[in-house]
């Protein structure tokens, strides 16, 4: 770019900046396009604008807060007006945004009303199940899985009909809110190998697996018995007490132990010992503090119906 | 009279002057930055870190976790509702550098804190797609199987303390942290004691749900469970906060 158009037309002589090296060595000028210069000025503008509506330079030891411009807001109870920034903006916006005020109206709503107006009404259910499947996606999924089936060992299935803590909403509730902790102590060293064999047994013949029924027998004994004790905790017949989150072992679902996983009968047996050899320690957070009860309230509505909830 | 041609055939001028106007810049940036106190919100309960944890973020650092997750939860509606409060300027007063990070190819981090459980973040660090099949995220089995190297823990903690962070290394120091924190913090702050603090913190969390070894798992799963939860919330009004800006 060292002519420009009207010079090449007219050979004549062009601007340079004024220096000659070496005696002739010259260097053409070419002016910035007028258009440029123009919005060179207009940025400038701009910038001394902005500095009168927004927080910009710092002055001794504060900065100046944009005179001509301020914020109001709502926190605490009460009404705040501020210089402009992101963060009372932020307060304005949950309480005032079209998208909030929208949602608090439903939020008030779902509040208010118990869990059976909740689950007969199809507009308070809809709004249930679509914001809770945002915060189940956002807190839940990591664990229970985007769809709620879990994964059998590490975390339980929600859409099942089958519930470690009960399924009722005020249960799901209680999980949700307080966390669960599933216990089971490991029996490794207090059964013997032969023992874990018959209990194994016994426990599968719960769900109408085809075992010996010799093996199965001497199995129940321990079981309903206390050298096992595992009746303190899954009952007489095995269905489970909700109270200790034990599992119901008459049902053909698993939550720890990999069962369906393993085709033969042996592989099952296995999978049953390696439970009761290494006992259970699964912990479900407590949602309280992170939260809040309406949150929790939508996600038992959303939890509910996932699965059969009772 | 003053030409420009001066400075352009004169290259020690050049430099000078270049320096200059190139400092201008940095330091009307910076500058303020030590002048300004008011952004600095007072929240009297944020700590350094314990040792232990500070150990997990370092391996934090050295895996580059931060290149696929931030650490910072901006003032914006969407944020607050997915990842919790904003994240405040005094959560990270005692961080050298700071892991704010620039990229979320993952979630933000600044509130994991307290979310999940240990068990899931050992599994979910071993193994991420085994409880998010969906996931992207890298595994990181070998930190379950490295011993955590601690040796020079208290060198670190007595490196941050020149930079600021209290950690105690003198009687007077300890005392000043017995005050504001209370004794149990007290004592894992301090330099003089830094190993014994580590091995207990490791010994009462057992974050990798290894009792045998002290592996760099139980470094960083200890580190992720302090994140964002130093704060107590509850006890401040928003407006507070506000004030701050
Ligand atoms: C860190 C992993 C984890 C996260 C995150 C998690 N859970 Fe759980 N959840 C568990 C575990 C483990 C159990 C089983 C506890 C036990 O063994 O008794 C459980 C149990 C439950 C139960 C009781 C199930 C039953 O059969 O009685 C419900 C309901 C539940 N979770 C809902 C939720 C909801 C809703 C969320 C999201 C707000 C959530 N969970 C987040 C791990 C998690
Ligand atoms: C202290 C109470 C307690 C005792 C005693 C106990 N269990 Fe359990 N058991 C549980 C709990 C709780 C669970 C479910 C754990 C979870 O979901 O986190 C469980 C789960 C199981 C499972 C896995 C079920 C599944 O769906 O995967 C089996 C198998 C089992 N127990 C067998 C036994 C046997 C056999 C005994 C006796 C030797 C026994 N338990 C003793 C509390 C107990
Ligand atoms: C290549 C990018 C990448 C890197 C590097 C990475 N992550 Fe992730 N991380 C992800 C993605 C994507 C997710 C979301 C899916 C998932 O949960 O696995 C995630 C999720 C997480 C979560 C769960 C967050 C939540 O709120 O659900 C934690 C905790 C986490 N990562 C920790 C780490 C740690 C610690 C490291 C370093 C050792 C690390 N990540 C390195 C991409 C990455």
């Amino acid at each position: 770019m060292s002519e420009t158009r009207a010079d090449r037309g007219r050979g004549a002589a062009v601007q340079t900046t004024g220096h000659a090296w070496d005696g002739d060595l010259q260097e053409f000028n070419n002016p910035l396009p007028r258009w440029w210069v123009w919005a060179f000025y207009a940025t400038v503008l701009f910038a001394v604008v902005y500095w009168l509506f927004y927080p910009a330079w710092p002055v001794g030891e504060g900065y100046t807060k944009g005179p001509l411009n301020s914020i109001t807001f709502e926190a605490d109870g009460k009404t705040w007006t501020t210089h402009w920034n992101t963060r009372a903006r932020l307060m304005r916006e949950l309480k005032e945004s079209p998208a909030a005020v929208r949602q608090r109206q439903y939020l008030e709503k779902v509040a208010a009303a118990g869990y059976d107006e909740i689950l007969a009404d199809p507009d308070m259910k809809g709004f249930a199940w679509s914001m809770a499947k945002g915060l189940f996606g956002d807190n839940c999924a990591p664990c229970h899985g985007s769809d709620g089936k879990g994964r059998i060992g590490l975390f339980p299935n929600l859409a099942d009909d089958a519930w470690l803590w009960g399924g009722t909403v005020e249960d799901i509730e209680t999980s949700i809110r307080e966390g669960r902790r599933g216990f089971m102590p490991a029996f490794g060293e207090a059964l013997g190998e032969a023992q874990l064999d018959d209990v194994a047994a016994f426990v599968l013949s719960l769900s109408g697996h085809e075992v010996d029924p010799a093996q199965a027998a001497r199995g129940a004994r321990i079981f309903r018995g206390d050298a096992g004790g595992c009746h303190y905790c899954h009952g007489m017949d095995g269905t489970g007490l909700k109270s200790q989150g034990a599992a119901n072992l008459t049902d053909r679902i698993w939550t720890v132990a990999k069962v369906p996983a393993s085709p033969s009968l042996e592989g099952k047996l296995e999978a049953v010992k390696r439970v009761v050899r290494e006992g259970i320690r699964r912990e479900m957070p407590a949602w309280k503090g992170r939260l809040d009860p309406v949150q929790i309230k939508l996600l038992t509505v959303y939890v509910h119906e996932l699965g059969g909830g009772q | 009279m003053f030409r420009h041609e001066q400075i352009e055939i004169n290259a020690g001028l050049l430099i000078a002057l270049t320096l200059v106007v190139i400092s201008v810049g940095g330091l009307v940036e910076i500058v303020p930055l030590f002048k300004i106190g008011s952004t600095v919100e007072e929240v009297a309960e944020v700590r350094p870190y314990t040792p232990l944890e500070l150990r997990g973020r370092d391996i934090y650092q050295r895996e580059g976790c931060f290149y696929c997750h931030s650490q910072m939860i901006r003032p914006f509606r969407d944020e607050w509702l997915r990842y919790g409060h904003y994240s405040l300027a005094a959560e990270s007063q005692y961080d050298h550098p700071f892991l704010w990070g620039s990229k979320r190819t993952g979630p933000d981090l600044a509130r994991v804190g307290g979310k999940y459980s240990n068990a899931w973040h050992v599994q979910h660090l071993i193994d991420p797609r085994s409880v998010v099949p969906e996931s992207i995220m890298p595994a990181y089995p070998w930190l379950m199987e490295r011993e955590l190297d601690y040796a020079d823990v208290a060198r670190r903690m007595a490196a941050l303390r020149k930079a600021g962070v209290p950690y105690s290394l003198t009687e007077e120091e300890y005392r000043r942290n017995v005050e504001r924190w209370g004794r149990a913090i007290a004592d894992m702050l301090d330099i003089r004691r830094a190993e014994e603090a580590l091995l207990r913190q490791a010994e009462a969390g057992n974050y990798d749900g290894d009792r045998r070894h002290l592996t760099e798992m139980d470094a960083l799963v200890a580190y992720l469970q302090v994140l964002g939860t130093m704060v107590d919330f509850k006890k401040y009004g928003e407006a507070y906060f506000v004030q701050f800006r």
